[in-house]
């Protein structure tokens, strides 16, 4: 069997309050032991002194485009790019070509993961056939095949009743409901953030109530239904806040929080002298909306980090900006960033971070990850918090380039990943 | 400053007073062969000169087109219906090819706030931005400020009212920066709708009511009411619009005596502003088509290095 030895790192494992200096041993696809000083015989040694040790990350929000779109991404690249962000297990949303909404397209996915990928994959299923928000997509049968989530990402599911039936048939599979939550008769064709930044540079805005209007709604059914309602990529004050009284109600609602929204706002589209990078949905917000946002992940209001890794093409984006698609890349920057701009600076502790980004998203998802106890699974991602780099797209495995991060120096490095027990990623290079 | 030390006119917003003042110095100058019987100066002679509307224009679009010839530079121009604009082409293909075609300047009038900047990023020809969504106008914003030179000497100290849709105005944004950079106090109105969030930012003071704005004005200059926005909800009819922000001789008589009348046209009469006040001895509005000629010429001979 084979036998790994990770020496000297400082474990952080959010699952089993593990903070510390120890080594672990992998034996497997287990992890076998923990412990001070371990000496195994014919083990491989990973020294990890100077490192950081945390159970693989999970993203519960990434675009893999594949079917359809594989010229912007495929499960091949999309699970690379993964990896060399420390990801090792990722939802995959289903507004592809076509939409994965029955249980044809999870197996397709599900097959195309073992074939090509490198990382775990969970296929969400979208809510309703080909997401146009009318009927409810085969749920169940796509919860056999093995989707772990539903969404009609990319689009909102406009239609109140579609919204609480799905609610609460999901409820026969405990499986969340994750919203992309924008009414589109108040977003219309905005293109930025509805504020300073629309009225100074003359672009289209969408304000903050096309998002809060339908978390407020989508709560009250929840609240009524049950099911567990997942809200996607929150980016308002707002937003937090409907979502904060919701749970102290009791009501069964979980979100999420994107690295861009965390440490990005509406002036960069400004300053980047209308960069379509900076283009995206949710638009970026506001300075008080950000320091609302890391309030809230760091008080356990927002339960988890997910990145919405949305890879275009270069012509995708290479267009005016009213016209460029929305989303940028998230899962090769995701660590580093929110290292260097959230942790460094004191705004959210590293075990925090850590457990957001990986025991939070695997309890939510219900999926064997986020632990480094005795007998988890291994799947196991190394970081150097003291190593520097500059982002450079060109690196990406990713066939997205499309970020507003190129050249920022960030200090944060995936060193070395392990999925079910196998070095995927050694010094930060794909094996 | 005897000099433009830039390669584009893209907006107003990062211009500075001293570039503001030589430009309309300039066409200033240029104004006086404009009215001259024989209009045409050797000055630009063998510059080539490209305009790209991806929006129709009549007015801008001939504006440029005399003040090229005016300067006996060569002019080409392409509007969207029925040419490549139209069909698809990606905005850096049509880069591209102007690269090659080698214009010594390119202007450019798009309904995408922005793209006239991405043009400048790409091309070694100067840029001008004829109007860009509802960002800027920067040579609508510059033939305004000379219009009203011309009349008071200076533009330091007045009160300019500027009143209509706010919201989607290019010609607001670039006369509140500009008007504002140069002294002057700049009061908007407008109904709530077409009022954009955070205008104050751009310098200018908001005064919901279109009488308290207009009060003891030195400028009034009135924003052409673009009659589909009805449809979008943005005020319910021509009718109530009239009645609660169109500009006639009972409100202009708020402003200053002889307070200067402003529209950039095209005007919908009886909507905005009547005709009496329009055509009337405050209105210099058909002033501001020459001198929209005049900072055009400014700017292509300050740009090509008319000088050397």
């Amino acid at each position: 069997m084979n036998k790994i030895l990770i020496k000297g790192g400082h474990v952080i494992d959010p699952s089993n309050d593990r903070d510390g200096i120890a080594d672990l041993l992998v034996e497997g696809n287990r992890v076998a032991a923990i412990g001070d000083q371990l000496t195994v015989e014919g083990a491989e040694i990973i020294d990890a002194k100077g490192c950081t040790v945390t159970p693989g990350f999970v993203d519960l929000h990434v675009h893999l485009r594949e079917p359809g779109l594989e010229y912007k991404e495929d499960i091949a690249s999309g699970t690379r790019a993964a990896a060399r962000g420390g990801f090792t297990s990722i939802v995959c949303m289903p507004n592809t070509s076509p939409v994965i909404d029955d249980e044809t397209g999870v197996r397709f996915v599900l097959d195309r993961a073992a074939r090509d990928g490198v990382v775990r994959v969970y296929p969400a299923g979208a809510v309703t056939k080909g997401q146009k928000g009318e009927e409810l997509a085969e749920l169940g049968l796509m919860y056999e095949a093995g989707a772990r989530m539903f969404s009609d990402d990319g689009l909102p599911v406009i239609s109140a009743r579609v919204m609480s039936t799905a609610l609460t048939y999901s409820k026969m599979f405990g499986v969340p409901i994750s919203t992309h939550q924008e009414d589109p008769t108040l977003a219309g064709d905005g293109a930025v953030n509805f504020g300073r930044i629309s009225t100074l540079m003359g672009l289209p805005g969408m304000p903050e109530e096309a998002e809060t209007v339908m978390i407020a709604r989508d709560i009250e059914l929840c609240r009524r239904v049950g099911g567990h309602l997942h809200i996607g990529h929150v980016s308002t004050a707002r937003s937090v806040q409907l979502i904060e009284r919701a749970r102290e109600e009791g009501i069964n609602v979980t979100c999420e929080v994107t690295p861009h929204h965390l440490t990005l706002t509406e002036d960069l589209v400004k300053e980047s002298g209308y960069d379509t990078n900076t283009k995206m949905k949710p638009p970026l917000r506001t300075e008080a909306d950000r320091r609302a946002l890391i309030s809230a992940l760091r008080d356990g209001v927002i339960d988890v980090v997910a990145t919405d890794h949305a890879p275009h093409s270069f012509d995708d984006k290479d267009k005016e900006y009213i016209f460029a698609d929305n989303g940028i890349t998230g899962l090769e920057t995701a660590f580093a960033l929110l290292h260097d701009r959230l942790v460094l600076p004191g705004d959210i502790p590293l075990d925090r971070l850590v457990e957001a980004m990986t025991t939070a998203p695997a309890r939510l998802l219900g999926v064997e990850a986020g632990s480094l106890k005795e007998g988890a699974i291994a799947d196991v991602t190394i970081l150097r918090t003291d190593s520097e780099w500059a982002v450079n797209p060109g690196d990406f495995a990713s066939k997205g380039k499309n970020t507003p991060l190129v050249g920022w120096s960030l200090t944060g490095k995936v060193e070395t990943v392990l999925v079910d027990g196998n070095i995927v990623l050694r010094g930060g290079e794909l094996v | 400053m005897s000099e433009l030390k830039r390669k584009d006119i893209l907006g107003l917003e990062e211009m500075s007073a001293d570039e503001m003042e030589l430009i309309l110095d300039t066409a200033q100058s240029m104004r006086e062969i404009i009215d001259r019987p024989i209009k045409q100066v050797p000055t630009l002679r063998g510059k080539g000169i490209l305009s790209l509307f991806y929006e129709s224009s009549t007015r801008t679009k001939i504006s440029f087109d005399l003040a090229a010839r005016y300067l006996s530079a060569g002019s080409v121009g392409v509007a969207k219906a029925g040419s490549s604009l139209d069909k698809g082409e990606s905005l850096r293909d049509t880069v591209r090819n102007v690269e090659v075609m080698g214009p010594e300047l390119v202007v450019m009038r798009h309904p995408s706030g922005g793209a006239p900047h991405y043009l400048a990023k790409n091309v070694d020809s100067s840029v001008i931005n004829a109007g860009d969504g509802y960002h800027e106008h920067p040579t609508q914003g510059l033939l305004d400020m000379l219009s009203v030179r011309q009349k008071t000497g200076t533009l330091e100290g007045l009160k300019v009212a500027i009143i209509g849709d706010i919201f989607h105005s290019r010609v607001a944004r670039s006369d509140i920066w500009g008007f504002g950079r140069m002294g002057s106090e700049v009061v908007v109105s407008a109904p709530t709708t077409l009022l954009p969030p955070n205008i104050e930012e751009t310098g200018c003071r908001v005064e919901p009511r279109v009488e308290d704005a207009l009060k003891d004005a030195d400028v009034v200059c009135v924003l052409r009411l673009q009659l589909e926005r009805q449809k979008q909800s943005f005020f319910p009819s021509v009718r109530e619009y009239h009645a609660l922000y169109g500009i006639d001789a009972r409100r202009l008589a708020l402003a200053k005596p002889g307070a200067i009348l402003m529209h950039p046209g095209p005007m919908n009469r009886g909507v905005e502003i009547t005709s009496d006040i329009a055509d009337g001895p405050q209105s210099i509005i058909l002033e501001q088509v020459p001198n929209g000629v005049a900072v055009r010429m400014a700017l292509l001979y300050l740009l090509l290095g008319g000088g050397e």
